[in-house]
């Protein structure tokens, strides 16, 4: 029989995590170790990477064959893109958005970072610490992801040497003195042996720490969620048209942050109007206490004129309405930012328009370093700018809430998002 | 488990049902894609969950190759009655007779491919801005890279290499005249959690799922349904096995497994242990190793 009884499958978690590394780094195999040791490799796809394999004359299987997506790709042998893989477990069904270490590393990585509970970089014991570690660490850091897990990998290539790995760890913490990061983990792995990633090593008995599958499994995001701020950003507003509901108006959404119970005294932004939530629902099905990131549809003890793009807050914790503020922008289009140039903008579920007014400062992410000077913004720039909106906005600080602190802007011409940014 | 930490099928559905508000907001005329397989069940399920007390407010659309299982027609027809939803049918039949779509020939004739033209002839037909797909991203390679709201130009094309970059929940359904959105709400969603959804929901789904006696045709491995639409080979042998279907297609390219899994909790028994993707009973992606990709390339879900 399966692991997955009915039962158990019911009470598995969702974490989401990003892969980051550069090209040869093993990160491709890595995954491929992860999804193949945790038996996530169906036989037909096991047979496709193996001829793939004999015909490019290797002598083992390529586990990196099986993230490779299009034809695109594979004729180049790189990856273009991020790409979502699955696999679950147990306890856990991860979601992994990998994203290439080369071009466009910075856009793809920010996608990827948005939304994961947990980063994993990646670093070759030989090399140590390089720019590109550091970039991806910043890049966490920056998008807040909550856990941070470093894989020190290629350990069969240094004879599993203790020495090694904790060279590696101690260049590590010295940078990341200057980062936000909460949670950071280190683990001695071979992606290619398969050292610690679901089997526990043999190779390394100094090393007394879990493998990277039990880490995953069992990293605390039980507190990852924001349960204190509430904020429901109304989404649509459900009006029946059938006689028996003649009277319902319902206001569907997605909580992003906070706790919601009927009875609860909330105001409604803009309008700053206040009411009592009468019923939170979904189906017919009553909900007693609504949290992060649950869909529901709230209903008011009185008629309040709300339409898409409000917000319900609680009346003694509102966020701040502000028509112009400072937001850490990376930049992910071709066509350079302009300074005085209009953009569309998207706050939650909210559409407005911006012009930039300032550009503060530009961010060397390799260096951390910020330039006052360099004003020019190009595609994998970060940097820190102000924006003036059309009407207020109602937000949080990016640090204390990821959804009501987070937007993009969009070109009006081409309707491309151009950039990702972190309201200060 | 934690208080207030949603398990991950309640956060899948969270999740989904977002995306499919969100294009009910953002444009004008969506539809949904229905096939009568499981994955457009569901999908129909969360829309129905998204609104409620009122009814979806957009269409579902079925691309009828006519090769259908007659139980999927019959199933399709009871759950639109029954939850009241708007069905639109186009029928690849028809673009065949107006010389819009030429019909393959052969024994691995199949009209899965055909289905593009009549879907696109159909979302101009219908004015749709959006059609939401239950494509999912652990299906197939070329699937892995698709966003929640998946852009498509005036020729209905998917453009791999320039996609918008999705982050956070924020989606971009911003678009020109005539250009129109892909939306894969089940995008996050693997072949198990479709089906623990059904078992969780209990959601009603069409037999051919579950085991039944079947006069099967096998080919190239592949255990075909016998039916008129397809033309036999010499090395064809016709069998009677113990069969279910894992995904429902097209008569002339969906495979059977063969399964004595006759309940839910037998199906999901059985998909734990199984060694073979759903897709691997799939006739259509077989053409070649870059088959899905090439399909999606022009169109197609």
């Amino acid at each position: 029989m399966s692991d997955f009884s009915s039962e158990g499958y019911m009470n598995m978690e969702l974490l989401r995590f990003t892969t980051a590394g550069s090209v040869d780094d093993g990160k491709s195999t890595l995954i491929g170790r992860l999804l193949y040791d945790s038996k996530q490799i169906f036989e037909d796809q096991l047979e496709a990477i193996e001829q793939r394999s004999q015909q490019r004359g290797f002598e083992h299987v390529d586990l990196s064959l099986l993230t490779d997506g299009l034809k695109a790709e594979r004729e180049q042998g790189i990856t273009i893109d991020v790409a979502y893989r699955y696999f679950a477990t147990p306890k856990r069904k991860f979601i992994i958005a990998d994203t290439p270490g080369h071009i466009q590393y910075t856009r793809n990585m920010v996608t990827g970072a948005s939304t994961a509970n947990a980063a994993l970089i990646l670093v070759d014991v030989r090399k140590g610490i390089l720019e590109q570690t550091i970039r991806h660490s910043f890049i966490a850091s920056l998008l807040q992801i909550p856990h941070l897990i470093i894989c020190v990998n290629k350990m069969d290539l240094v004879d599993y040497s203790e020495e090694a790995f904790s060279k590696v760890v101690e260049e590590y913490r010295n940078l990341s003195t200057k980062l936000d990061i909460k949670d950071v983990n280190f683990l001695p792995i071979s992606a290619l042996k398969g050292d610690n990633v679901v089997e526990k090593s043999t190779n390394m008995p100094w090393y007394h720490g879990s493998t990277l599958m039990y880490l995953l499994e069992n990293l605390h995001i039980g507190s990852d969620e924001n349960h204190i701020d509430c904020r429901f950003p109304v989404q649509y507003v459900i009006r029946p048209q059938q006689t028996e509901y003649h009277d319902f108006r319902g206001y569907a959404g997605r909580i992003v942050s906070g706790i919601y119970k009927p009875g609860d005294k909330v105001k409604i932004l803009p309008s700053g109007e206040t009411a009592k939530v009468k019923t939170i629902e979904l189906f017919g099905e009553q909900i007693t206490e609504a949290y992060a990131p649950m869909s529901v549809t709230m209903t008011l003890d009185r008629d309040v004129d709300i339409s898409r793009g409000d917000m319900i807050v609680r009346e003694n914790n509102v966020p701040s309405m502000e028509q112009e503020f400072d937001v850490m922008i990376c930049w992910m289009n071709a066509n350079n930012l302009q300074v005085g140039g209009k953009y569309a903008i998207r706050h939650t579920v909210k559409d407005a328009r911006c012009v930039i007014k300032d550009i503060r400062y530009k961010v060397d992410i390799n260096s951390m370093h910020r330039n006052e000077q360099d004003k020019e913004i190009a595609m994998n720039d970060i940097a820190r700018i102000t924006v003036k909106t059309t009407v207020p906005l109602y937000f949080d600080s990016y640090r204390k809430n990821r959804h009501t602190g987070s937007i993009i802007l969009i070109d009006e011409a081409t309707n491309e998002t151009v950039a990702a940014g972190m309201i200060v | 488990m934690i208080k207030y930490h949603l398990h991950h099928l309640r956060e899948l559905e969270a999740e989904a049902i977002y995306i499919i508000r969100e294009t009910a907001a953002q444009f004008e005329r969506p539809a949904m894609l229905f096939s009568g397989g499981k994955d457009s069940i569901v999908m129909t399920h969360l829309a129905r969950k998204a609104f409620y007390p009122a009814r979806i407010p957009f269409p579902l659309l079925h691309v009828d190759t006519g090769h259908n299982f007659r139980e999927t027609l019959v199933f399709r027809d009871k759950m639109v009655e029954e939850i009241g939803a708007r069905l639109e049918v186009r029928y690849v039949q028809d673009s065949i007779d107006k010389g819009r779509a030429r019909e393959e020939k052969g024994p691995n004739a199949s009209r899965n491919v055909l289905q593009t033209v009549t879907l696109l002839d159909a979302l101009e037909e219908l004015k749709v801005d959006a059609a939401m797909g239950g494509a999912r991203r652990d299906e197939e390679k070329a699937r892995a890279k698709e966003r929640f709201f998946s852009h498509r130009d005036e020729f209905g094309q998917w453009n791999p290499k320039n996609q918008r970059p999705e982050l956070w929940m924020l989606l971009n359904g911003k678009k020109h005249m005539g250009e129109h959105f892909r939306v894969f709400p089940l995008s996050n969603w693997t072949e198990m959690d479709v089906w623990m959804y059904i078992q969780l929901e209990k959601i009603a789904i069409p037999e051919i799922y579950f085991s039944h006696e079947r006069e099967i045709i096998l080919r190239d491995g592949v255990l075909l349904a016998n039916s008129e639409y397809i033309m036999k080979k010499d090395s064809d042998l016709i069998e009677t096995r113990t069969v279910r279907f894992r995904t429902i297609g097209d008569m002339t390219c969906t495979g059977a497994v063969e399964s004595p899994a006759s309940t839910l909790s037998e199906i999901i028994d059985e998909i734990a242990v199984s060694r073979v993707t759903e897709r691997g009973t799939r006739h259509d992606d077989k053409r070649s190793e870059t088959a899905m990709e090439d399909r999606k390339k022009v169109g197609y879900f």
